[in-house]
C-alpha cells in the first residue's frame, strides 16, 4: 500500500520498520527520546523536529538520549558498529560535525583498510543540512562535500519522500559508514511511500526528468529548484534532462555521462559552498571524461563563498534558485563559455 | 438528461486504471463529419504511463472535435460529440456549452470510478486485486511473469460491460504478500483457488497472460469445476522456448538504463514504455521479498532457459473451452506456440502487437475476449 506521507515521515518509518526487523539497531543523539530523566510523556520531543517521535514508545531502550558530547556518542555508536550493532546516530545538524570529525574521517572511514578488511563499520550518522530555515550560519550549511571528499564514508542526501525512506533502508544495512543527510527545508514534502520495507541502491541517479537540450544535475532540495527551471524552460521549447544524485559517494559517473553525451551541455547546482563541492567535482569529471561531448563551457549554479546569512532576505537569494538555474542553461545553449561562478 | 440529448453522445477522456487523472490527445485518427462505426479507432491519448487508441463505444457522425492536439484534459472531459446528421448544430452547441466533467471522486457512483483496489486475505497469503461490473458471467485475469492486475488496464472495463471482473495481483507480485507460500506453478494455481475462495467466486472463466495463462491452464486440469473457459494470452506452459535473457534481465535490472531495453522487448512498439512504467516497475522490484519471489519463480517455471511445464496437450484434450490470443511479434514466448492446444482451441494471432498484446491491441484482444466469454458463458 502506498500512501502520500512527508519526508520526516519516511524517515521515522524507515527507522521503525528495521528496528523491528534487526535487533541490532539502535539509536543515539541529542532529544532523539527527549525528556527523559524529567516528569512527563517519555518521547515528548522525538528529536528537535520530531523526526523520531515514537520510536522510544515502540523499541524502549534501543532510543538511547545521550549527553551534549557529540564526540563521545558518535565514537561510541562507531565503536559498538565494530562490535556487532547496527547504530544510526544522530548528530541534529550536520554543522557540529566538527566537534567528532576525527571519529568520522580519521576511525570509522579507516577501520575497514586499516585492518586488512577485517572490520566492518555499519554505522548511520543522521543529521540535518542545509539553507532556507532561518536557523542562522551555524545550522545551516551544506557540508556534503566534507564528507565526500573522504574514501570510506558513503554520503547520501535524497530530496523526497520515497527515497529518503529506501536511502536510509539501505544505509542501515549497509556494512559502511553512511553520512546521512536530511535537507531541513524538505521535512514537510510529501511524496507517495509503500508502507512495505524497501532499498534504494546506492550510486544509482534518479533521472526526474528526459530531456535532450541541456542537464541539469543536482542532489537534494536544489533538484525541485532544477525541476523548476526545467519547466520554464519547456516554454521556450528547451528540454532539460533533470538528474538526481541521491548519493554522492558513491556517485553515478554513468548517468551524468550518459545524459551529457546525448545533451552536450551541462549544468550542476549545488547547495554547498562554491570552491571543491559537488559542483565542481562533477564539472571537472566531465571535462576531463567527456570533453569531446560538451558544445558549451559547463556551467556551476551554486551559494555565494559566504556563511549563510541570517538576515531572510537575503539567505533566500543565498540558496541558488528556479531563475538561476534556468539563466545558466540558457548561458549554455548560447554556447558562452564564460563562468559565471561567485568568487 | 433532456430527450433531446439522448441523440448526441459525448466522447469523453477515458480513464485506464485507478491512478489515471488527465491525459494528453495526441492527435486524431478521425476527421470532423466523419461517419463513426462502433469500434473504430477515434484518437490517441497519451498518459503517464503508455499512450493508446480510443475506440468508438457509439456509432454517429463526428460533429464536433474539441480535444486539441498536444493538450492535456482531465479523465471525462469532454473531448468530441458523436451524432446523427440530422440533430441540429444548434443542438449540439447547446449540449456542448452546457457540459460539466464529473467530480474525479466521491460525487459519482461506484460504476463510474476506475478499478478499486482491495485487498482479501486468503489461504495464500494477503492478495490485492479489482473488481468491476455486476451480474453477468464472473471472469478473473490472471497476469504473467513480473506483473500485475495494471496489466489488464485495457481490459478490465471492456469484459466489465458484461460480466463481473476480478484482476488479482499473484503472490511475490504487485501488492500481494512477497512471500509465496509455493513458488512453483501449482502453488500459483492454488493461490488463485484461494483467492477465487476468498471472494466467493466458484466458477469462472479464467484468462490468463503468460505465465498467468501457465497458472489458469494448471488451475483448469486440477480443479476442472472451477473454470468455465481458459483465454489464454501470449501463454507460457505451451512449449519450451522462453527468452531467458528476459527473465534473467528483467531479475537482475535495480537501475533504469538497465531496466528499459528488458521491457522494450514486451512491446512491438518499444516507444511504449514509459518512464512512469519504468519507474513503477522499479519501485516494485525494490521491495523486500520481491527478489527472492521473482527468483524462486523463475528457477521453478524456467529452468535454465526452458519452461517445464507444458500443458497444451492436457488441455486439449480435457476439452475445455479454449481461446489462444497472440501478439505476432512477441519476443518474450514465440507466437508459433500458440496451437499448441490443438484443433479444438479458437487461435488468433494479431500482427503488429508483441507480447503485451492485451496492452497493444487492446481493442481487438477485448472484442476475442468478449466473444469467447459471451458464446461460452
Amino acid at each position: 500500500m502506498s500512501r502520500k506521507i512527508s519526508m520526516k515521515t519516511a524517515i521515522n518509518e524507515a527507522l521503525d520498520l528495521e528496528m523491528r526487523r534487526d535487533p541490532t539497531v539502535i539509536l543515539m543523539g541529542e532529544d532523539i527520546v527527549g525528556g527523559t530523566g524529567a516528569p512527563g510523556e517519555d518521547d515528548a520531543w522525538g528529536g528537535v523536529l520530531g523526526v523520531t517521535k515514537g520510536l522510544y514508545a515502540k523499541h524502549g531502550n534501543r532510543l538511547m538520549d545521550t549527553p551534549l558530547s557529540e564526540s563521545a556518542y558518535i565514537g561510541a555508536a562507531i565503536g559498538a558498529a565494530t562490535c556487532g550493532l547496527r547504530p544510526v546516530a544522530e548528530l541534529m545538524f550536520m554543522d557540529f560535525m566538527g566537534v567528532c570529525f576525527d571519529q568520522i574521517f580519521n576511525q570509522a572511514a579507516k577501520f575497514r583498510y586499516m585492518f586488512g578488511g577485517k572490520a566492518e563499520t555499519p554505522v548511520v550518522i543522521r543529521g540535518m543540512v542545509g539553507a532556507g530555515f532561518r536557523a542562522a550560519a551555524q545550522h545551516s550549511q551544506m557540508l556534503t562535500p566534507l564528507f565526500t571528499h573522504i574514501p570510506g564514508l558513503k554520503v547520501v542526501c535524497p530530496s523526497n519522500a520515497y527515497d529518503a525512506k529506501g536511502l536510509l533502508i539501505q544505509s542501515i544495512r549497509d556494512n559502511d559508514p553512511v553520512i546521512f543527510c536530511e535537507h531541513k527545508n524538505l521535512y514537510g514534502h510529501e511524496t507517495e511511500v509503500p508502507a512495505e520495507s524497501y532499498a534504494i541502491p546506492f550510486g544509482e541517479a534518479n533521472v526526474l526528468r528526459d530531456g535532450g537540450d541541456v542537464t541539469i544535475v543536482s542532489y537534494g532540495l536544489t533538484v525541485h529548484r532544477a525541476m523548476d527551471a526545467a519547466e520554464a524552460l519547456a516554454k521556450e521549447k528547451v528540454e532539460a534532462e533533470v538528474i538526481d544524485l541521491r548519493t554522492l559517494s558513491p556517485i553515478d559517473w554513468d548517468t551524468i555521462v550518459d545524459s551529457v553525451e546525448r545533451t552536450g551541455r551541462l549544468v550542476v547546482v549545488d547547495e554547498a559552498h562554491p570552491r571543491c563541492n559537488l559542483a565542481t567535482d562533477i564539472s571537472a569529471f566531465v571535462a576531463q571524461n567527456a570533453f569531446g561531448a560538451l558544445k558549451a563551457g559547463v556551467q556551476m549554479v551554486t551559494p555565494p563563498h559566504t556563511p549563510v546569512p541570517f538576515s531572510p532576505s537575503l539567505e533566500d537569494l543565498y540558496i541558488p534558485g528556479a531563475d538561476a538555474i534556468a539563466a545558466a542553461a540558457r548561458r549554455t545553449l548560447a554556447g558562452a563559455p564564460r563562468s559565471t561562478i561567485a568568487a | 438528461m433532456t430527450s433531446l440529448n439522448e441523440r448526441i453522445k459525448p466522447i469523453v477522456m477515458p480513464k485506464w486504471g485507478l491512478s489515471m487523472s488527465e491525459g494528453k490527445v495526441t492527435g486524431w485518427l478521425k476527421q470532423p463529419g466523419a461517419t463513426v462505426n462502433l469500434g473504430d479507432e477515434l484518437l490517441e491519448v497519451e498518459t503517464d504511463k503508455i499512450t493508446n487508441v480510443v475506440e468508438a463505444g457509439e456509432t454517429g457522425v463526428l460533429r464536433r472535435v474539441l480535444g486539441e492536439p498536444g493538450t492535456i484534459y482531465p479523465v471525462k472531459a469532454l473531448i468530441a460529440v458523436l451524432a446523427e446528421p440530422d440533430v441540429p448544430d444548434a443542438d449540439i452547441d447547446a449540449f456542448v456549452a452546457g457540459y460539466a466533467v464529473p467530480e474525479a471522486d466521491g460525487g459519482e457512483d461506484g460504476a463510474e470510478a476506475g478499478p478499486r483496489y482491495e485487498f482479501a486475505e486468503t489461504a495464500a497469503g494477503t492478495i490485492r486485486y479489482a473488481r468491476r461490473g455486476e451480474g453477468g458471467p464472473t471472469v478473473v485475469l490472471v497476469h504473467g511473469f513480473g506483473g500485475d492486475l495494471d496489466n489488464w488496464l485495457f481490459t478490465i472495463d471492456a469484459l466489465a460491460e458484461g460480466a463481473t471482473v476480478y484482476a488479482l495481483d499473484l503472490p511475490g507480485h504487485g501488492q500481494s504478500t512477497k512471500t509465496p507460500a509455493d513458488p512453483s506453478l501449482p502453488g500459483l494455481s492454488k493461490a488463485v483457488l484461494a483467492f477465487m475462495d476468498a471472494v466467493g467466486v466458484g466458477a469462472a472463466h479464467v484468462v490468463g497472460h503468460s505465465m498467468g495463462g501457465a497458472v489458469a491452464m494448471r488451475t483448469a486440469l486440477d480443479a476442472p469445476e472451477r473454470v468455465a473457459s481458459l483465454s489464454l494470452i501470449c501463454s507460457a506452459g505451451l512449449g519450451r522456448e522462453i527468452n531467458q535473457g528476459y527473465i534473467d534481465g528483467f531479475i537482475n535490472a535495480t537501475a533504469r538504463r538497465d531496466l528499459k531495453p528488458v521491457l522494450e522487448t514486451l512491446f512491438a512498439d518499444a516507444g511504449l514504455v514509459s518512464r512512469q512504467m519504468i519507474d513503477d516497475l522499479l519501485k516494485y522490484k525494490r521491495l523486500d521479498g520481491v527478489d527472492g519471489a521473482l527468483r524462486a519463480i523463475a528457477s521453478s517455471m524456467f529452468e535454465g532457459g526452458a519452461q517445464t511445464a507444458i500443458l497444451g496437450g492436457a488441455v486439449g484434450a480435457a476439452n475445455v473451452p479454449t481461446l489462444v490470443v497472440w501478439g505476432e511479434q512477441d519476443r518474450v514466448i514465440p507466437a508459433a506456440h500458440a496451437t499448441a492446444p490443438g484443433s479444438t482451441a479458437r487461435v488468433e494471432v494479431i500482427p503488429n502487437a508483441g507480447h503485451m498484446v492485451q496492452m497493444e491491441a487492446a481493442g481487438r484482444v477485448n472484442a476475442l475476449l468478449k466473444d469467447h466469454i459471451g458464446r461460452k458463458g
